[in-house]
């Protein structure tokens, strides 16, 4: 009984935990290039809407997935084209993205269900648990990782891929150079703003990503708000794991925990407010946040791309 | 071969940084002109159910009913308010996202304030209630504001991430009262406090206008005069163009981010104060509905100049009610408004460009 419960929870915990993975890999490889992107709530948010649409009126979710890698790049390829090449504040034009990408979404979702009707309360295709043979039937972890959903599956092998590519690789390495020092990149014969533009894009179709899991597995169907900060909470990941797509999962599992922890309370009937519940993510992203910070600060590490958040001006050196 | 090459201009154009906003407002409206065409309804007679919605046709006017102008004022008032606490904070690069949540708690103060009064102190003279409800609605919504300024200062904690978070956390509280502890016995099972005494409704001008417009006024005219004729203004913006210069300069930047980040909730606390004392005259649903957010466009499209943000906030009151509007007349999603705010955003932020660029043709 004590082991099922721990076994549930768990199992919830990689489930709520995967969009967020997602969502905060694709804001380091971004960020990683030196674009700060503050649109990822807009961004996900937008993915999940359109994802659950194209999988409804398509009848495959996979179709659903891909319209919303399509729409995460493509809204990342707007603030791509604000910050990097009509060289627009970074922060001011995430919010915008932020601010747009809600609302659109909001409208489409009144707009997008069967003959122009709302889509919430409609029932699509959702990708459903795929239980892999043997793996599934190992004691205490086979349940956990092994009976998910094929979204759940896609990122084991993105994260360790992301972290391959970022630290062991050539591409990787200008990844970070862009990043970093991309004076010294543009000297060396990389292509900044093309790399830019690049990794701005693939990085909002993982926040699509993200944001098709919630609403193609996770809470399969639309609500409005579907993603209640997620993707803030994702930005804060981010700083959690220091740039580091490995670290990124464990601050992901950390708040998918909570998420879990949450349901179980509220299915176990206790006595603690709901509202209380539902204030733990956020409670516990500033707590992180503030901890992380400190811990940094104090053992004097800089965490951040050093370029985070500045244009590049091939012509302008600083 | 011609071709166009962006030259930097010397200083950044004035003609265009007041040009670049009214150019987007209107791309951006015919962005949403071909949104709404894909969606399958008419783009002018929506913008047209948006126009009169939000200030009324000439027919009224004539019948002296001035309801639909009046609307847009009431909406305008706390996007002042948020509006120009938003802009002090963005001067300096405080990235306050946190005006929703403050708001939320500058309610929630002045409002528990209004309910709880009558019965801690019934011989209390009722004058003494609205001033009361002002300093503590202010209060919360700077101590909700302080939090994210002080682990900034001392911690260098991100601030557009707590204060974020800190927005979920009030309103969800603010819910939780008035679903709650504090839901009114005698609602029928609404969810909402009791009504306030009479002594806490904020004195109305015309129509649902209230006090809260010269609250407006007033805080726009004192930050103008402390940006621009003070020593404090000057530190201000001197962080908020280089931060280094400014700390050669002995300016104290951690305490600057206190002080402003504090005078930035006070303004979105007071607005807060406003809604529930001049309008809503008890807690309920719909304190929370985004003026916070839209604040930050406001902000941005006044290039976070006062007086700007009192005209901006007219203007994007007027796009909320004529989403409102469009909801009930046309049946298209109130989220249109929101949809245009971020593009007008968008297409400001890309045009900004020239303000600081020139376009020349060249050989």
């Amino acid at each position: 009984m004590e082991l099922d419960l721990f076994v549930s929870i768990l199992t919830i915990t990689v489930r709520a935990g995967t969009s967020l993975v997602f969502a905060t890999l694709g804001e380091i490889i971004t960020e990683r290039a030196g674009i700060l992107n503050l649109g990822v709530e807009g961004m996900m948010i937008m993915g999940a809407v359109t994802a659950f649409a194209a999988a409804f009126h398509s009848g495959s979710a996979v179709v659903g997935l891909l319209v919303a890698l399509a729409v995460g790049g493509l809204l990342a390829l707007i603030h791509a084209f604000l910050t990097i090449s009509l060289r627009a504040d970074q922060t001011v034009s995430g919010l915008a993205l932020t601010i747009f990408g809600s609302g659109l979404a909001s409208f489409l979702g009144q707009r997008l269900g069967p003959a122009g009707s709302p889509l919430v309360g409609q029932v699509g295709p959702r990708f459903e648990k795929v239980i892999v043979p043997v793996l599934a039937d190992i004691p205490g972890l086979g349940p956990v990782l092994f009976r998910q959903d094929a979204l759940v599956y896609a990122m084991y092998v993105l994260v360790p891929l992301a972290w391959f590519i970022m630290y062991k690789t050539r591409p990787g390495l200008h990844l970070r150079a862009i990043g970093e020092s991309p004076h010294t990149a543009d000297a060396m014969g990389v292509n900044v703003i093309g790399l830019r533009y690049l990794y701005t894009v693939l990085g909002g179709m993982l926040v699509g990503l993200g944001g098709a899991h919630l609403s193609l597995a996770y809470t399969p169907g639309w609500t409005e708000n579907l993603t209640s900060g997620r993707g803030w909470i994702a930005i804060a990941l981010v700083i959690f794991a220091t740039w580091n797509p490995a670290r990124a999962v464990l601050g992901a599992l950390l708040f998918g925990g909570v998420n879990a922890i949450q349901f179980r309370l509220q299915a176990a009937g206790t006595t603690i407010p709901a509202a209380f519940l539902n204030m733990l993510p956020y409670a516990f992203t500033i707590i992180v946040l503030v901890l992380i910070t400190w811990w940094e600060a104090f053992r004097k590490r800089v965490g951040a791309p050093a370029a985070l958040g500045l244009p590049y001006m091939r012509e302008e050196r600083t | 071969m011609l071709t166009l090459k962006l030259e930097k201009r010397l200083v950044p154009s004035r003609s265009m940084a007041y040009l670049v906003p009214v150019i987007s407002f209107v791309l951006a409206l015919l962005f949403g002109a071909v949104l709404l065409t894909l969606a399958g309804a008419n783009p002018w007679r929506t913008y047209q159910a948006m126009l009169e919605g939000a200030f009324g046709t000439p027919t009224q006017w004539a019948a002296g009913d001035f309801y639909n102008l009046t609307e847009t004022l009431v909406k305008a008032i706390p996007l002042m308010l948020c509006g120009l606490g938003v802009s002090i904070a963005f001067r300096m690069l405080f990235w306050n996202i946190g005006a929703e949540g403050q708001l939320v708690m500058g309610g929630f103060a002045a409002g528990g304030t209004a309910l709880w009064l009558p019965q801690l102190a019934p011989e209390l003279p009722g004058w003494l209630y609205l001033p009361l409800m002002l300093v503590v609605g202010m209060l919360a919504g700077a101590i909700w504001a302080l939090v994210p300024a002080l682990l900034k200062a001392y911690l260098r904690v991100n601030e557009i991430i707590t204060t974020l978070m800190l927005n979920y956390i009030a309103i969800l509280w603010l819910q939780h009262l008035y679903y709650g502890p504090w839901k009114d016995p005698q609602g029928y099972g609404f969810p909402g406090t009791a009504q306030f005494v009479e002594a806490a409704w904020l004195p109305r001008l015309i129509g649902r206008v209230h006090w809260g417009l010269i609250f407006a006024l007033v805080a726009a005219f004192v930050i103008w005069l402390v940006l621009g004729r003070t020593r404090w203004g000057y530190e201000i913006r001197l962080i908020g163009e280089n931060v280094s210069a400014a700390r050669y300069a002995g300016v104290n930047i951690a305490r600057n981010i206190v002080l402003v980040a504090a005078l930035s909730g006070g303004l979105a606390g007071l607005a807060g104060m406003a809604e529930v004392a001049g309008i809503s005259h008890r807690l309920q649903q719909g304190l929370a509905v985004g003026y916070g957010f839209t604040a930050i466009i406001v902000a941005w499209l006044a290039r976070l100049n006062p007086f700007g943000v009192i005209l901006v906030s007219v203007l994007l009151a007027a796009l909320l009610v004529g989403g409102d509007q469009i909801q009930i007349v046309m049946r298209l999603p109130a989220s249109m408004a929101l949809v245009l705010q971020g593009a007008i955003l968008f297409f400001m932020l890309g045009g900004n460009i020239f303000t600081r660029y020139r376009l020349r043709l060249t050989r």
